[in-house]
């Protein structure tokens, strides 16, 4: 749809006036700047990671350095580790971006309707996102810990109830650390989504005899669309490549809790094997612009369902 | 107005921002040497570096760098330093299990002559050995370390000599043994131990994957204490975790490093804690064939990228005197690498234990010496790790076939 109305406004237009070839030059060379801080830093990082991932290359080996072509990908995507981390990683991420959405939401409704105190409620909703990760990860390892933590002395609670000693518990820590600490974030997008129903149609709703819930899954939550997918996109691109917590939760990615990004962490700094590692962290890369297409798709289309409602 | 305000602020952050790092160099003047070591918390290091930048007279002067207390931690640091051929490290306090990574790598400058006299001459035959690789010397051991088996005498009459006994005696007391299971280096030390006291070997010394049916008896053992006297969290404990649950009074069993014997007077409840607690050999695997206890520490190498290489050598001799040591027992529970030592009469008040960790020593098994054994040390950790789901039909292959992959720089 975007091709043809490029088209449509390139076609009366076939020469190209002076003033306007100088209006292109000067656009060019305002991003410019931009442009080039984009290639430095994000460019060359990338392309150097994807050079180093088709080398033999261990930094305590740097004598046996060789040109290795695809082998490292195949190595890393015919094993078993791989694979049962990226199950780990999309269980993760699945599960506490679903809770998070609920939750979310629901905090937004309130911080929405607020009649007093919208200040104090907001910052309040707020505070677990304004924590270090790292310390919020400590602090929930150190709860659950049944040598230092509080929870095994809690009532109901047997006295050597260690949830960090299987794959089950471990992986609820996790998630419960990622959800309390991110539900505020999704909260705040979600809120700015809700803004941007307008009052009047919900009114008119009202007046047709609509009930709440009828008026929320049939107005709201439509109309919420866009601001939905975006922050579902953002959750689950950070979910995904979920390393802190998990890494102070679970140290090296122990009693099955090795994510992606820990399985790059073990081999690239802790083997220093840079070119195992580079090809992890590329195949993680190609996995994120996976799911980013996938979602902008969706949105996408979305939005364009909009558009075309609109004047109908 | 507040968009000048905000390059303004982002300028002088870019001006603080390089000052500091130019601050940094300033730690690398013509007589500074950078020393790289872990942060002990007893005050022995500050004041083994207080001792020799007195005796220097201003010759050179020790800057103590400080790590963090986790192996893994210190050597990433380190490695990512080395490999960028970082000169602002002139001595590195390196764990045992470095030396053969560090010195394949080039990454330190081998002691020889005057040096190498000095590095070698009186030293336990251990902790010798930590500094030995391709027939050259790479450091000079400063202090030692190896785990006793530490029970209370008040409920255990006869201290065990085997896990097999001391699992039983565990059972019948309803107790738990506390040991190191989270997936880290000290599961690799547990690991090593067991498979060296059944006789068995993990890697050899040209980096050949020995693994032999030894590998199946530890993980028995392993298997063992986590199905009848495992404490909580054992997957999770490490050292801190161990003695925390010794001093708590759950288990009445727990192998552990020495620092848990000053540790231990701070108790208060119950009284006279430290007094109940009893000391015997790290245990064996198979009755009537005395264990192979870990081998721990610290030796002192050069940077392959110091500046000032002389300087960094009689540093290193001077941190790793006989003085120093001994301070480094009182302060850090941490056992000498000298053996004369531990005749010494200030050891013998500190360590009533002394004997026992000098007997220790000279028979405890190095782990892998390898350049590659970060790899085997994750690989150990992976297949045993965690101990509760341990198979020890299967542990055998899916040891090897790590320990392959981790050779030919695979995934595992």
């Amino acid at each position: 749809m975007e091709a043809t109305t490029a088209t449509k406004q390139d076609q009366p237009q076939p020469k190209v006036t002076d003033r306007k070839k100088a209006e292109r030059k000067l656009a060019y060379m305002l991003c410019a700047p931009a442009v080039t801080l984009m290639i430095l830093v994000t460019g060359f990082p990338i392309a150097y990671a994807f050079y180093l991932s088709l080398q033999r290359y261990d930094l305590r080996f740097p004598d046996d350095k060789e040109f290795v072509g695809l082998s490292n990908y195949v190595d890393v995507l015919t094993s078993q580790t791989w694979w049962s981390d990226v199950a780990v990683t999309l269980f993760i991420t699945v599960v506490s971006v679903s809770i998070e959405l609920v939750l979310g939401m629901l905090i937004a409704l309130v911080m929405h309707r607020a009649i007093f105190g919208r200040g104090p409620v907001r910052a309040a909703t707020l505070i677990p996102y304004g924590i270090v990760t790292v310390v919020a990860a400590f602090t929930w390892k150190y709860a659950f810990d049944p040598t230092s933590g509080f929870v095994t002395s809690l009532p109901l609670v047997p006295d050597d109830y260690a949830p960090l000693s299987d794959q089950p518990g471990s992986l609820l820590i996790i998630i419960l650390a990622e959800v309390w600490k991110t539900t505020p974030f999704m909260a705040l997008l979600l809120l700015a989504g809700l803004a941007l129903v307008p009052d009047e149609l919900h009114e008119a709703a009202k007046v047709d005899g609509a009930s709440a819930v009828q008026r929320f899954f049939r107005i709201t939550i439509p109309l919420m669309k866009p601001a939905i997918l975006v922050a579902v996109l953002f959750r689950t691109l950070d979910a995904f490549r979920l390393f802190d917590s998990a890494f102070i939760i679970q140290p090296g990615g122990a009693n099955g809790t090795e994510t992606v990004s820990i399985l790059g962490y073990n081999v690239l700094i802790n083997r220093v094997n840079q070119g195992l590692g580079s090809a992890i962290s590329i195949l993680i890369f190609i996995a994120v612009i996976l799911i980013a297409v996938f979602f902008v798709k969706a949105l996408g289309t979305s939005t364009a369902q909009q558009r075309g409602e609109e004047p109908a | 107005m507040p968009a000048r305000a905000f390059v303004g602020v982002v300028l002088s952050l870019i001006v603080a921002f390089t000052a500091g790092c130019g601050g940094g160099d300033e730690g690398g003047g013509s007589r500074t040497i950078n020393w790289y070591v872990f942060s002990e918390p007893g005050g022995a290091y500050d004041a083994a570096v207080a001792t020799c930048n007195k005796q220097a007279k201003g010759a050179y002067k020790i800057k103590y760098v400080r790590l963090p207390t986790d192996a893994n931690q210190q050597r990433e640091l380190l490695v990512r330093r080395l490999a960028a051929e970082d000169s602002s490290i002139d001595v590195i306090g390196m764990d045992v299990i470095w030396t053969a990574e560090f010195a394949q790598a080039k990454w330190i400058k081998p002691w020889t002559g005057a040096n190498e006299r000095a590095a070698t001459e009186g030293k336990l035959k251990g902790p010798l050995r930590s500094v030995e690789y391709k027939d050259q010397i790479w450091a000079i051991p400063f202090t030692s370390n190896t785990q006793l088996l530490w029970y209370r005498k008040d409920k255990v009459k006869t201290p065990p000599k085997t896990w097999d006994q001391m699992i039983d005696q565990a059972v019948k007391l309803k107790t738990s043994i506390e040991v190191q299971g989270r997936q880290y280096e000290g599961l690799t030390v547990w690991v090593n131990s067991l498979i060296a006291s059944a006789g068995g070997q993990i890697v050899d010394e040209d980096g050949n994957v020995k693994v032999d049916g030894t590998t199946k008896q530890a993980a028995e053992v392993i298997k063992r204490l986590a199905d009848e006297a495992p404490p909580p969290g054992l997957t999770t404990n490490a050292e801190d975790e161990a003695r925390l649950g010794f001093e708590s009074g759950r288990s009445a069993f727990q192998i552990n490093y020495p620092f848990i014997y000053p540790s231990a007077a701070e108790v208060k409840d119950p009284k006279d804690f430290q007094k109940k607690i009893g000391w015997a050999r790290w245990p064996g695997v198979k009755e009537g064939t005395p264990s192979r206890p870990p081998l721990g520490g610290i030796n002192l190498g050069v940077s392959a990228y110091s500046e000032k290489p002389d300087l960094a050598f009689r540093a290193a001799r001077c941190l790793a005197q006989p003085k120093n040591q001994i301070v480094a027992t009182e302060k850090g529970g941490l056992p000498p690498t000298t053996e004369s030592l531990y005749d010494d009469k200030a050891i013998k008040k500190v360590y009533p234990f002394g004997d026992l960790i000098a007997e220790s020593l000279e028979d405890a098994a190095p782990r892998p010496i390898n350049p590659a054994y970060s790899d085997i040390s994750l690989a150990i950790q992976k297949t045993f790790h965690p101990e509760t789901d341990i198979d020890p039909d299967g542990i055998q292959s899916k040891l090897e076939n790590r320990l392959d992959k981790a050779a030919d720089g695979k995934i595992f």
